[in-house]
């Protein structure tokens, strides 16, 4: 069974149509890529898959269920994680806190017990911060444990973000842009970070424009232009596609 | 980190010495009297604080829900003989319901929007609370039998001080451990970035709800206190102008910091105490006061004042 | 029956034109800054009491209008300049606080300069009733009325003719575009402060003879005003104008009919109404978020 399938997804905002009756799906354990030009719609079809937005029409199956109507809390307690182009972090909390946040799925610590502290509330509280930490280590940003979230550089936002994804001990990881903005050191780490995380088992997708990172990590790639399904298949067969070739740029001349 | 960031053991140890000493500097009946009153806008503040600066959302309604608690018990206890506790108990109930059951369409509603239909919400419940003065004695209000419990009656400015300390103290307390929970983190996370917090799991409607019905149960707790305390109580509590000073105080004190709702509520309440010589000018001071703080103190006056001592002690 | 629902009609519709004058200084302001201004009734308070005022010095009435007009217009553009430009940028809540001080502060200045009673201005040609179909009328009410209809032609050419009117349009439309098109956004910013106060001085003047006026009066009014700008649509001017009349109308209706202890209410349970179910109101801009 794919982990995630989409039929026939639509979305349009006010006559625009962002995305338009695309079909496809992922296997579970692959590391997939979503590309196209700008305007393709590869952000709108991310938050689609998360519940962000709504489809217009269309069907989204996570494992074989119909998530399509699922609001995006509900997507993330399914199993699906993502990261935004632009870090949304929580500027008002300790970076660990932010990554504490992605657990919150798990969190089981009831209203009663947190507000009368009662037995069992602190072990949970213990843990939650030290599956936290782990993350953090894990995504090597380690080093800012003690760090209010506003004051991390660029890069180690971005890996936050990733950690606080990762905590919600997802079964599919989204990626949008993970390289952007990034310079080739920060973004051959990011490339070592994704494979671990794939080594986790985690299904992966990544939006990504760095066709370097693309290729070295995909096993398969879906190509998309403006809102449509243009191709599909594997790096090499993707790279060679004459309709690929021609969105990026242009018709080849003969 | 700021000492005046929330979920600090030692601020809760200072506000109970804070508490216990106060009472030495307390001359007569009068400034006992403020200091009840401090603490009893406090605990409103606390619980207002939440909801503001923590869940990030707006009230402007919160004196119906102060208003709904004091008539409440006033009401009970008045005219339908029940014993304070119960009256107590169960008008917290009735309000902590009445707040989920509008807060969950409220709620949807963002910005400007929320802003007005919490202000909305207070003024109905005013021009109710003015208008059935068969139950509430209309704008005149009504008197209020005094607090009993076991056979002990609540009575005079000593008593009542350490009874509204302990509560106060209570309240922070439970302010403090909700803010540092997942669910105070859910909530932090909505004001930060409501769309990664909602990736990441958490369900905003319900938090928001849950902020809103916390601050509202404070408020009315609080309101019913008031009651019982003054003996009386008249419609002006439960105004929009009421409504606005909890939240200049909530604003003042800096918003998301629990001890900072407290100092604002402290400053806020003693200030027009203090310029009750210039009652004219009252209402023109605390505009303007209003107005500086939220142009040139945006973060509150307590954490700029605080920022600005870190600096200047560097 | 008829000459009932008909009286209620009529009073309906003089407090409606009222509310629809507040509107649109809402929605102007709306339009200009984003931001609500909650001092918006003090404008109207500001216009009845320094008429009174003047008027009870012996000026003549339309000399005292007009000055208390301007006076008006000054504060509202001392509003801009002081409470709003130095606060550009700041969040919602931010903004509705600092207006709703500006609001509190007017009060008490008004408090102090004036007093707390009700005052009463003469109305301006008398208060004879007039019959209408079985029910009647003040002319003062014709005057509301009167004023209000020229008020919506006068900004409908402002508006679609002038410069200076389109000017403010394309600003509330696209500031930067607006900027870089040469329109200087902060004279428009003022300008539209100062006509929005100017609208609130007229309502403020036209209804003081038939409901009195103090120094508190602009709170309900303000109140209403909104509520009937967010029934009409945020924004729209359209909207303020069928919203204040809406509103003015189902309140007097429902005061005859239903309950006049709880007539102030009513306009906000609208108030909650549009909020919940039509939360753009009648005319205004569906938006859909994007993230």
């Amino acid at each position: 069974m794919s982990m995630l399938e989409a039929r026939e997804l639509s979305r349009e905002f006010g006559g625009v149509h962002a995305l338009e009756a695309l079909s496809f799906a992922i296997e579970p354990g692959r590391v997939q890529a979503i590309i196209g030009p700008n305007g393709a719609g590869k952000t709108t079809l991310l938050n689609l898959l998360s519940g962000v937005y709504e489809a217009s029409a269309g069907s989204i199956l996570l494992e074989g269920r119909d998530i399509t109507r699922w609001p995006a809390h509900a997507c993330a307690a399914a199993g699906i994680a993502r990261t935004f182009q632009t870090p949304q972090v929580f500027q008002n909390m300790s970076a660990l806190e932010n990554v504490m946040v992605g657990a919150h799925r798990h969190a089981r610590a009831g209203l009663a017990r947190a507000l009368l502290r009662l037995p069992g509330f602190a072990d949970g509280e213990q843990a939650l911060r030290a599956r936290a930490a782990e993350q953090m280590e894990f995504v090597g940003i380690g080093a800012y444990l003690g760090a209010d979230a506003g004051s991390l550089p660029y890069g180690a936002m971005k890996r936050l973000e990733i950690a606080r994804a990762l905590a919600a001990q997802p079964k599919l990881l989204l990626l949008d842009e993970p390289a952007a903005g990034l310079n080739p050191t920060e973004t051959a780490q990011i490339e070592a970070l994704i494979r671990r995380i794939a080594v986790r088992g985690v299904t992966v997708v990544l939006v990504e424009h760095n066709m370097r990172l693309v290729m070295e990590l995909c096993d398969h790639i879906l190509v998309l232009d403006g809102g449509r399904w243009l191709a599909e298949g594997s790096a090499r067969e993707v790279r060679d596609d004459p309709r690929v070739i021609e969105a990026y740029l242009g018709v080849a001349k003969a | 980190m700021s000492p005046w960031r929330s979920g600090c053991s030692g601020g809760l140890a200072a506000l109970a010495a804070i508490i216990a000493l106060l009472p030495l500097a307390l001359v007569n009946n009068y400034t006992y009297e403020v200091a009840i009153l401090v603490g009893l806008n406090a605990i409103v503040c606390v619980g207002l604080n939440l909801l503001i600066g923590y869940a990030g959302q707006i009230s402007l309604g919160h004196a119906g829900f102060f208003g709904l608690g004091a008539y409440g018990s006033a009401i009970l206890t008045a005219r339908y003989g029940w014993p304070s506790a119960a009256a107590l108990a169960a008008t917290t109930a009735a309000v902590g319901l009445l707040a989920w059951a509008v807060g969950r369409p409220i709620l949807r509603l963002r910005g400007h929007s929320l802003a007005m239909a919490t202000l909305g919400l207070g003024i109905i419940i005013s021009i109710v609370i003015n208008t059935e003065d068969r139950y509430t004695g209309g704008p005149d209000g009504m008197s209020v039998p005094p607090f009993a419990l076991a056979g002990l009656t609540l009575a005079g400015e000593r008593v009542w001080y350490w009874v509204v300390g302990a509560l106060l103290l209570a309240s922070v307390w439970l302010a403090l451990n909700l803010i540092d929970s997942p669910a105070g983190r859910a909530l932090r996370a909505l004001h930060g970035s409501e769309v990664a917090a909602q990736v990441s799991g958490v369900d905003a409607a319900r938090h928001k709800l849950l902020a809103f019905v916390i601050s509202a149960t404070f408020a009315s707790v609080a309101g019913s206190l008031v009651a019982h305390y003054s003996g009386f109580i008249t419609p002006s509590k439960v105004s929009f102008l009421h409504s606005v000073e909890l939240v200049t105080m909530v604003v003042f004190g800096g918003l998301a910091s629990t001890f900072g709702a407290v100092v604002g509520a402290a400053v806020l309440t003693t200030l027009p105490q203090l310029l009750t010589a210039l009652k004219e000018y009252e209402m023109a001071v605390f505009g303007a006061i209003l107005m500086a703080t939220m142009i040139f103190f945006p973060r509150g006056f307590v954490p700029t004042l605080a920022a600005w001592l870190a600096r200047v002690r560097r | 029956m008829t000459a009932q629902l008909v009286q209620y009609l009529l009073t309906g519709v003089t407090i409606g034109a009222i509310y629809a004058l507040v509107a649109l200084g809402f929605a102007l302001i709306y339009n200009a800054s984003h931001v609500i201004n909650f001092a918006q009734g003090e404008f109207v308070m500001i216009g009845g009491m320094t008429t009174v005022s003047l008027a009870n010095t012996g000026l003549p009435l339309p000399l005292a209008i007009a000055l208390a007009v301007a006076a008006a217009t000054l504060v509202g553009l001392a509003l801009e300049k002081f409470a709003v430009e130095p606060a550009r940028g700041a969040s919602v809540v931010t903004l509705i606080i600092i207006t709703i001080g500006a609001s509190i502060f007017l009060r008490g200045v008004a408090q102090m300069v004036w007093d707390k009673k009700l005052h009463a201005l003469r109305a301006f040609t008398g208060d004879e009733p007039i019959a209408v179909l079985g029910a009647t009328i003040l002319p003062q009410s014709l005057w509301v009325l009167g004023v209000t209809v020229l008020v919506v032609v006068v900004l409908t050419w402002f508006f679609g003719r002038t410069l200076a009117g389109k000017a403010i349009l394309a600003a509330s439309h696209n500031r930067l575009a607006a900027q870089l098109s040469g329109i200087n956004v902060r004279l428009v910013l003022a300008l539209s402060f100062a006509l929005s106060a100017a609208l609130g001085a007229l309502a403020g003047i036209l209804i003081a003879p038939i409901t009195l006026t103090s120094y508190d009066v602009g709170v309900m009014l303000g109140l209403k005003g909104f509520a009937a700008a967010i029934l009409g649509g945020m924004g729209s001017g359209i909207g303020a104008i069928v919203g204040g009349l809406s509103l003015g109308i189902v309140e007097a209706l429902g005061a005859g009919f239903v309950s006049s202890a709880y007539k102030d209410a009513i306009a906000f349970v609208i108030l909650l109404a549009v909020l919940f179910f039509l939360p753009s109101g009648f005319f205004g801009a569906r938006g859909a978020e994007r993230v």
